[in-house]
């Protein structure tokens, strides 16, 4: 069946499987037209081959954003965000682990999720199991001041990596937007070139509003990198690549469960393989 | 949520409405712009395949009556059409005979539930209910005390035996209280997880088994995407849903999900929640028929 030749099946059957992913129609269409365009434009007559121009397409996109080098800083300060129940807590537990334990870095949490019940109690959790310390105020404090105390605490240069949790908000919340970038000025009046990562955290299973997310942060914090989360379930995260390809930022991790040690780097040849992938 | 759905499909709807007489091809041409709207708006592709389909069908077949202008009998064609994808009234929420009344929460990781859970809760008690939380999430980390810190902060009890016991003890034992201490209703909130992942899948079977709940809530993310069909058609395959809860509809998402899931596997959404504080306001019945003449601008 690979090596057949091409059709309008063909296109439609891509542009399903595309849309199916949550790639989104727009992203779809410029996709699949480009490859059909060039599939005649070079005479390409096989079904296979034009699939694996299409994936490679893909891939360049991806690889393009990840040219982009990450700032080195030491202490390095890392602001994790996102809407409500992304993944954006168990992402940094996963992201601790991996520095500590890969890097040998020394690495302080802050709890700036003071909003949610037990959000405190959770970072906390994972701190205290991945064996990093944690600054907290508790629920209903205020966040800037946690952003502060952290701030001061690596100020005496005893860690390497200081990585901030903040309570999820719909990007449509102007007001809650807002006390993003107040949390980033306290983070520069001591570290002007900080923060050096603003990790925008994407649910896997997220449709076409994941676009909008990503502007509205993109616009309020400058997000940096982006982590997809939950691609161990059957969602395949297609959201990822519209993002990435308009805010033109790379994607970094992957989740892939519930465990501090399901982190993966990510890979845009895996990913694209897997958007591909009949199951 | 479904605004942005709204103001498209209108706009296609305001282009025919110039025409005096509908052709075959302007038909076509306004659903090629209706299908690309259900698309953006994350309704699921076979189920915009579908829609389309019979849309066309009826729409291009149709005799002009004399009372309507051939837009405003597409239109119809499409409101009655959503109407059926959505379900025409609000399902109101069973009641258990004799009491309590059993409620369990289960969806995806990071959908609402605890925050559903903690609502509903609180809805319940306003109309004179006497709820009973139940911590049956034993995985996540904090989740227990999550629960119990909503419960505290509406004065609400929350029934929790810590992490050491199963799920589907903790869910009899708290029935056995409530029976004890004239609870009417009994709210599970359960730990989240993948359709795909057995072991949880079989604990949840387990814990349905139990306590037998009248109702069996799927809790969904609106900003869900396509996979919103798969994950609802798995969970009721397993435990049999008896209703769906969208939440997060304060967010800007389109909420095509909520189209398919209700079209594909027939349970019926019986709630929207918005806004992550937890107040009376912030959960409400859904109302399919208000919701197709909204969509449609009716
Ligand atoms: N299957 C799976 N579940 C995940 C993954 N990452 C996070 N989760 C689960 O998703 C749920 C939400 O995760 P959190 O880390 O609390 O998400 P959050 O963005 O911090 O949530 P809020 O702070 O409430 O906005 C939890 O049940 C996590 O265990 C992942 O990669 N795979
Ligand atoms: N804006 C908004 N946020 C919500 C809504 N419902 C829940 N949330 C938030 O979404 C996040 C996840 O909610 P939870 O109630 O913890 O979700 P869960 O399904 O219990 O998560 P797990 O137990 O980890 O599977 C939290 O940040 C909640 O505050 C809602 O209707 N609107
Ligand atoms: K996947
Ligand atoms: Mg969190
Ligand atoms: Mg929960």
């Amino acid at each position: 069946a690979t090596d057949e030749p091409i059709t309008d099946e063909l296109w439609d059957d891509l542009e399903a499987l595309l849309i199916q992913a949550d790639v989104g129609v727009e992203t779809t269409m410029y996709l699949v037209n480009r490859t059909k365009d060039r599939c005649n434009r070079y005479g390409v007559k096989r079904a296979r081959e034009a699939r694996d121009m299409l994936k490679a397409e893909m891939v360049r996109v991806l690889q393009e954003q990840e040219r982009r080098q990450p700032v080195n800083a030491n202490p390095s300060i890392v602001l994790v965000v996102g809407v409500n129940g992304a993944g954006k807590t168990t992402l940094i537990a996963k992201l601790a682990y991996r520095l500590k334990n890969q890097f040998g870095k020394r690495v302080l949490l802050a709890a700036g999720d003071t909003f949610r019940a037990a959000a405190t109690e959770q970072l906390e959790t994972w701190a205290e199991r991945v064996g990093v310390p944690v600054i907290s105020r508790g629920q209903g404090a205020d966040p800037g001041a946690v952003v502060y105390d952290a701030i001061e605490a690596v100020s005496g240069g005893d860690f390497d990596v200081l990585i901030i949790d903040t309570a999820g908000r719909l990007h449509a919340k102007t007001n809650l937007m807002l006390e993003l970038q107040k949390l980033r000025n306290i983070i520069r009046r001591k570290f002007p070139d900080a923060p050096h990562e603003v990790l925008l955290v994407i649910d896997a299973t997220t449709g076409q509003n994941g676009v909008l997310q990503a502007k509205s942060f993109l616009k309020a914090v400058d997000v940096t990198d982006v982590a997809v989360t939950k691609l161990d379930g059957t969602a395949k995260g297609g959201i990822a690549f519209a993002i990435a390809q308009d805010i033109e930022r790379p994607i970094r991790y992957v989740g892939t469960g519930e465990k501090m040690t399901d982190l993966a780097l990510f890979d845009a040849e895996t990913f694209v393989e897997s958007l591909f992938a009949q199951d | 949520m479904f605004e942005s759905l709204s103001d498209r499909l209108q706009a296609v709807f305001q282009k025919l409405g110039g025409k005096g007489k509908l052709t075959e091809e302007d038909v076509r041409e306004a659903m090629k712009q209706v299908r690309i709207a259900l698309l953006e708006a994350d309704v699921n592709l076979k189920v915009v395949r579908e829609f389309v389909a019979r849309v066309t069908e009826k729409a291009v077949g149709e005799e002009v009556t004399k009372s309507l202008t051939p837009a405003q009998q597409v239109i119809k064609i499409v409101h009655q059409e959503l109407i059926d994808l959505l379900g025409q009234a609000n399902v109101p929420l069973a009641e258990a005979r004799p009491g309590p009344t059993i409620i369990m929460l289960i969806g995806l990781q990071g959908s609402g539930k605890t925050t559903t859970a903690a609502k509903l809760a609180l809805w319940l008690r306003k109309k004179g209910k006497r709820p009973l939380l139940v911590a049956a999430d034993i995985y996540r980390p904090a989740a227990i005390t999550q629960l119990e810190s909503l419960g505290r902060q509406l004065g609400i009890p929350v029934h929790s035996e810590g992490a050491q016991s199963r799920p589907p003890d903790i869910a009899r034992n708290a029935v056995r209280r409530a029976r004890d201490e004239s609870i009417t209703h009994v709210i599970i909130d359960t730990a989240g997880r993948l359709q795909i992942d057995e072991p949880l899948m079989v604990e949840l079977e387990q814990i349905n088994a139990a306590v037998e709940p009248v109702e069996r809530l799927l809790v969904v993310d609106a900003m869900i995407g396509q996979e919103a069909v798969r994950v609802a058609e798995e969970f009721n395959r397993r435990v049999g849903l008896t209703g769906i809860i969208f939440t997060k509809i304060d967010g800007d998402a389109r909420g095509g999900a909520a189209l398919s899931v209700r079209a594909v596997t027939g349970v019926p959404i019986k709630f929207l929640g918005s806004g992550e504080k937890v107040e009376a306001s912030t959960i409400e019945p859904f109302h399919p028929d208000r919701l197709a003449s909204r969509i449609l601008g009716m």
